[in-house]
């Protein structure tokens, strides 16, 4: 499915912001407070924004009929009180759809071996670390059966082993994956193109190649990067001197 | 699950037929079983049973059916409140519904507004400034964002205070004590007036807003993982919380018009529950209500007999058993919102 992020604007907060993305992972970088997450917020539907507008195929998301059987998200949204078990929280994820209860189950299965929590299927939501909760989140998004995947932040909590696990869940999906990312070099790894927000502006979109170049870095970030090719894969990687520029 | 529902309804047949049979004047289970089918059925009761019959039929039944309806409205609305505002102190009267029905009701009480309505008075002046007291907490909340959980709870708490002290200024106004005891006994609730005319606009109300609810559960299960999850998930947010409002004030209001104000079990049943089946709606909003009908006709059984032949309030006594029956729980374990 194409998302269109077009002309986004929410005021004090981003301007004009305008993002496609196609069965593709995009991923949206930037520094703390740059509109990041205000951004995914526009296309997930938590915030209206002021002007402009989010398509999803061509239709805007305040519009669409039954959003939720297309789009799922991964909010940073985290002051949950009531204690639902692993089980009932992906389950949630079925809502959206017409009730079919042996296809639901079957689907709440896969999401949660997909992710690696079905042993925890029992335990209480609550109880767990913040990285299987993070897990957990994201079985339930899986649960929707999205076409559009929206994801803030999705590594947060993670071990090395669960980040590297998560994105490359992402690219097999073979839906539209639209992610803000913090590690730079994470999403040079999973994402076909990046685009980087800074106070609130588009400032930089294209290939990790073309984006992640130490003049940008610099700029935004404010730190001094080289440009390494991983080893193996060749994508490119960075390493950051210690010194911070003013 | 239907064994759970089917225990707590069998507890309930119990309870109301033990609440039937027991009060100042006790009827022995077996007269009062015959007499009850007698009723039922269209039967013959032998003149010598005749007082009791009344007593049976007329005073008490109404009476506990209407205990049951209560328990069953206030556990059901407390579930419901909770998971809108996501707040575990949150009870039927946290939107101010309580304090502005007690206006009503003391107004009535000790000036003698609505008194053309006879012995209808006290519960329409109540139902209105209760009603009225939730639309004016609903204006307040209000924002082009729509209803946000700490807003409402907030103001609901703010606006109760200023009705408060406007019933309680009515009650030391009052002319002669009388009418100030009788507006305090029914701000603590009470069963005292319950008769057959009452029952059924009640019964109705709680019974259909009690299946709306069990409609919504899954609804209500996104909504207390926060607005934007219920938004991913494709709830309408503001909207259901809308109509959440609506439906719970329009139970509570009617409640608080039959019995009064009793506290304690909107809030102490739903969290009860949820300490046996965990916080899925869909378990916690069909035996939350069950227990909650048990529970209360249990404590109209006492109200009447403890201190007979006076009647205490049934806040007093849900207080007396809930309070100590609530810590023992919580200090059981690590209580959250249905934490096991």
């Amino acid at each position: 499915m194409r998302v269109d992020i077009e002309q986004v604007t929410v005021r004090g907060i981003i301007t004009d912001i305008t993002l496609h993305a196609s069965n593709e992972v995009v991923g949206i970088v930037g520094p703390n407070g740059s509109g990041k997450s205000t951004t995914l917020r526009c296309v997930y539907r938590a915030l209206k924004p002021d002007s402009g507008a989010v398509l999803i195929d061509g239709v805007g998301v305040h519009k669409r009929q039954h959003i939720a059987r297309d789009l799922a998200a991964l909010s940073q949204e985290s002051q949950v009180e009531f204690d639902f078990t692993v089980a009932e929280v992906v389950e949630m994820g079925r809502l959206p759809h017409e009730r079919d209860p042996a296809r639901d189950r079957r689907v709440v299965a896969e999401a949660l071996d997909t992710v690696d929590v079905a042993h925890l299927s029992g335990r209480s939501f609550l109880s767990l670390s913040g990285g299987e909760r993070q897990r957990v989140l994201i079985a339930r998004a899986l649960a929707q059966e999205p076409r559009v995947l929206v994801l803030d932040e999705p590594t947060n909590h993670l071990d090395i082993r669960h980040q590297l696990e998560v994105l490359a869940l992402a690219r097999s999906l073979g839906v539209t994956v639209l992610t803000v990312l913090h590690d730079l070099n994470l999403a040079a790894s999973y994402c076909d193109r990046l685009h980087v927000l800074d106070e609130g502006r588009l400032v930089a979109s294209g290939t990790p190649a073309e984006v992640l170049v130490p003049e940008l870095i610099a700029k935004v970030f404010h730190v001094t990067a080289h440009v390494v090719r991983h080893p193996t894969t060749g994508v490119p990687q960075l390493l950051f001197d210690q010194e911070v520029t003013p | 699950m239907i064994s759970k529902i089917s225990a707590l309804v069998g507890v309930l047949v119990v309870s109301i037929v033990a609440g039937v049979a027991l009060g100042p004047v006790s009827v022995p289970f077996g007269v009062t079983l015959d007499l009850l089918w007698a009723a039922l059925s269209g039967g013959t009761v032998p003149a010598d049973l005749a007082g009791q019959y009344h007593i049976v039929w007329d005073i008490r039944l109404p009476r506990v059916l209407l205990a049951a309806v209560v328990g069953a409205g206030l556990s059901a609305v407390g579930v419901a409140i909770q998971a809108m505002v996501r707040n575990a102190l949150a009870d039927p009267y946290v939107l101010g519904i309580s304090s502005g029905a007690s206006v009503g009701a003391t107004a009535v009480a000790t000036m003698g507004v609505l008194s053309g309505l006879g012995v209808y008075a006290l519960s329409v002046g109540a139902f209105v400034t209760g009603l009225g007291a939730t639309a004016l907490v609903y204006i307040t909340a209000r924002t082009s964002r729509g209803l946000t959980p700490l807003r409402l709870v907030l103001t609901g708490t703010a606006l109760a205070y200023g009705f408060s002290a406007v019933a309680m200024l009515l009650v030391f106004q009052a002319p002669h004590g009388e009418a100030a005891r009788s507006a305090m006994f029914w701000l603590l609730g009470s069963l005292g007036g319950a008769t057959w005319t009452a029952l059924p606009i009640a019964a109705a109300v709680t019974v259909l807003g009690i299946a709306y609810l069990m409609t919504r559960a899954r609804q209500l299960n996104a909504l207390a993982m926060g607005d934007e999850t219920a938004t991913t998930l494709g709830v309408p947010v503001n909207r259901f919380r809308t109509h959440l409002f609506v439906v719970t004030a329009g139970i509570t209001g009617v409640l608080v018009a039959v019995s009064g104000a009793v506290g304690f079990v909107g809030l102490m049943l739903p969290h009860l529950t949820r300490m046996v089946v965990g916080a899925d709606h869909r378990k916690v909003l069909p035996l939350a209500p069950l227990a909650g009908a048990s529970f209360l006709v249990w404590v109209d059984v006492a109200a009447r007999m403890l201190a007979a032949p006076e009647e205490l309030p049934l806040g007093v006594i849900t207080a007396a058993i809930g309070v100590p029956c609530f810590i023992f729980l919580m200090r059981r374990k690590s209580y959250v919102f249905g934490g096991r």
